[in-house]
């Protein structure tokens, strides 16, 4: 079984094959209606799993190369223990780079929290120190026994002790996108598995009489597969259109920078949806002919 | 032809029919008789595989039937005309396109011509176009026998053709049958219409099979 064999299958321009079985009422409808609703929930299983994989990327690769040192030192002593902290980092090995944050930053990065006039003078603000380590990465147990000798009022936050969880569970999420996306398509399979059953046993009569007349189990069993990919196809379509539309009038959650952020596709990732309605039409065709051999085998 | 050497079937129960062996030979034009229940349709079931016999060898074509695949059953019907004794119809589809099935399923083409004169021959050139189940016994019977003969097949096995008919279309079927075998082709017909074998016999060299006691003879010449 070839693609191309598949092609002619659903090409070939034999209306013959296709009118000996006769149409079947609501039943086709039922079978276009579970296809197109499988593949719109497949729409955001697959969304799902690229943001997700995309976020569990963009956690666990870029700030993992980030750290920040919090001092917290009576007014007096912040200027010098900066410049300790400072000095300390410039001779650590794995370190990249390293700066203290101007008051401008640190003021930006309160702002949303405390608005935009804070008197940053007159508060006890922690000063931070931001640093990118090398690719080897830096000892993190060394350095904060030696923050703690030279800058009591140093704390390393190395954000992978709160970014983890959260990259892990980002990719857990792209893998169970990933299952529900494969159940999604099983389940839709076992559907048209069910319907196509219907249609054979509904039509057991005429498949004895083409039998009799000396069809072959394949001239029987086109026009099944023949009807119940066509449906799956435009039920698919119809399906992968509604969900696109979905994601792509989704509220945009990027001024809040949230989670949501990417929930949508991005860039060539909107042609990945496209496929879905010739996977479903795949799905459907596999599943009809496998039915139709199998009631096939069963007459003489 | 077909050759059935000792073929017994029963259909679970008791043998209906036992140490069957016979052949019918290329050309050869048969009726087979019996009391209704004793086997006929059992038997023509037998010729082209429908049922498998139970004991014993059934050939046709010079094939054993148990060694043919499901495709070359396929081919092997394709090469045999049943009028089957409840016709079989598709009835969601007209006259014309159930009695051009066979060639359908193969993929050969109809002549638009050839179909017209069958179906004039068998009196339905006016319900081309109508659907089986508002047909007439008598009628069905006719478009069966079109169907059987559209392929001009090797072996015409018709079941009780004639059983719903009047003497008029069942002569005019009668000589289409004639007209085939005097074209070569190997025809069995199963009736009890003892008219219609008497009068067959005077235009080919029909031979008879009577089915008794679960055997299948030749019958002597009374007949
Ligand atoms: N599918 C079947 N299952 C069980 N018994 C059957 C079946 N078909 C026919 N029979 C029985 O087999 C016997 C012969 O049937 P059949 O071959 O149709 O006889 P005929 O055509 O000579 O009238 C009958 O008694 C009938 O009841
Ligand atoms: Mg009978």
């Amino acid at each position: 079984m070839t693609f191309r064999d598949i092609l002619a299958d659903l090409t070939t321009p034999d209306r013959h094959a296709a009118r000996v079985v006769p149409p079947s009422g609501h039943t086709a409808w039922l079978t276009s209606f579970t296809a197109g609703a499988m593949t719109f929930l497949a729409v955001f299983a697959l969304a799902l799993s690229l943001a997700s994989g995309r976020l569990a990327d963009r956690w666990s690769e870029a700030l993992a190369r980030t750290a920040t040192i919090r001092i917290s030192a009576p007014a007096d002593q912040q200027a010098a223990q900066t410049q300790a902290v400072l000095d300390l980092l410039a001779t650590t090995p794995g370190i990249a780079s390293a700066r203290a944050l101007t008051d401008e930053e640190q003021r930006a990065l309160l702002e949303p929290w405390f608005g935009p006039d804070l008197p940053l003078d007159s508060l006890p603000v922690p000063r931070l120190v931001e640093l990118t380590e090398t690719g080897d990465g830096y000892d993190g147990e060394g350095l904060r026994q030696r923050l703690a000798a030279e800058a009591p009022g140093a704390l390393l936050d190395d954000h992978t002790r709160w970014r983890q969880p959260l990259a892990t569970a980002a990719s857990r999420l792209r893998l169970l996108g990933t299952v529900s996306l494969l159940l999604i398509l099983a389940a839709m399979a076992a559907m048209i598995t069910l319907a196509a059953n219907a249609a054979l046993a509904a039509n057991a009569q005429v498949i004895r009489v083409l039998r009799l007349v000396g069809a072959r189990d394949v001239y029987i069993a086109r026009a099944f597969v023949r009807r119940f990919t066509l449906r799956a196809l435009g039920g698919a379509a119809a399906g992968t259109v509604a969900g696109m539309l979905g994601i792509l009038l989704l509220p945009s959650a990027d001024a809040a920078g949230g989670f949501l952020t990417g929930l949508g596709f991005q860039g060539a990732g909107w042609l990945l949806p496209l496929l879905l309605p010739p996977l479903a039409a795949l799905v459907a065709f596999f599943a009809t002919r496998l039915a139709a051999f199998r009631k096939l085998n069963e007459l003489t | 032809m077909i050759a059935f050497d000792n073929v017994a079937y029963s259909y679970g129960g008791a043998e209906l029919l036992s140490e069957v062996s016979l052949r019918l030979t290329p050309g050869s034009f048969h009726f087979l008789t019996g009391p209704s229940g004793a086997g006929k349709s059992t038997f023509l079931k037998l010729c082209y595989a429908e049922l498998l016999p139970t004991a014993g060898q059934v050939t046709i074509f010079d094939r054993e039937v148990r060694s043919l695949d499901r495709d070359e059953v396929a081919r092997m019907r394709r090469r045999v005309g049943v009028v089957h004794q409840d016709c079989q119809f598709l009835d969601h589809l007209p006259i014309a396109a159930n009695v051009t099935l066979p060639l359908a399923v193969s993929g050969r083409d109809t002549g638009a011509q050839d179909l017209a004169d069958l179906l004039g021959w068998v009196g339905l050139g006016h319900l081309a176009d109508a659907l089986p189940p508002s047909l007439s016994g008598g009628e069905r019977q006719r478009a069966a026998v079109a169907r059987a003969v559209i392929t001009s097949p090797d072996i015409v096995l018709a079941d009780e053709p004639t059983g719903n008919l009047d003497w008029e279309m069942s002569l005019r079927l009668l000589t289409l049958l004639v007209e085939l075998n005097r074209m070569g082709k190997t025809i069995l017909i199963a009736t009890h219409d003892l008219n219609l074998i008497r009068t067959a016999k005077q235009q080919v060299a029909a031979r008879v099979l009577r089915i008794k006691d679960r055997r299948i003879q030749l019958a002597g010449a009374d007949l």
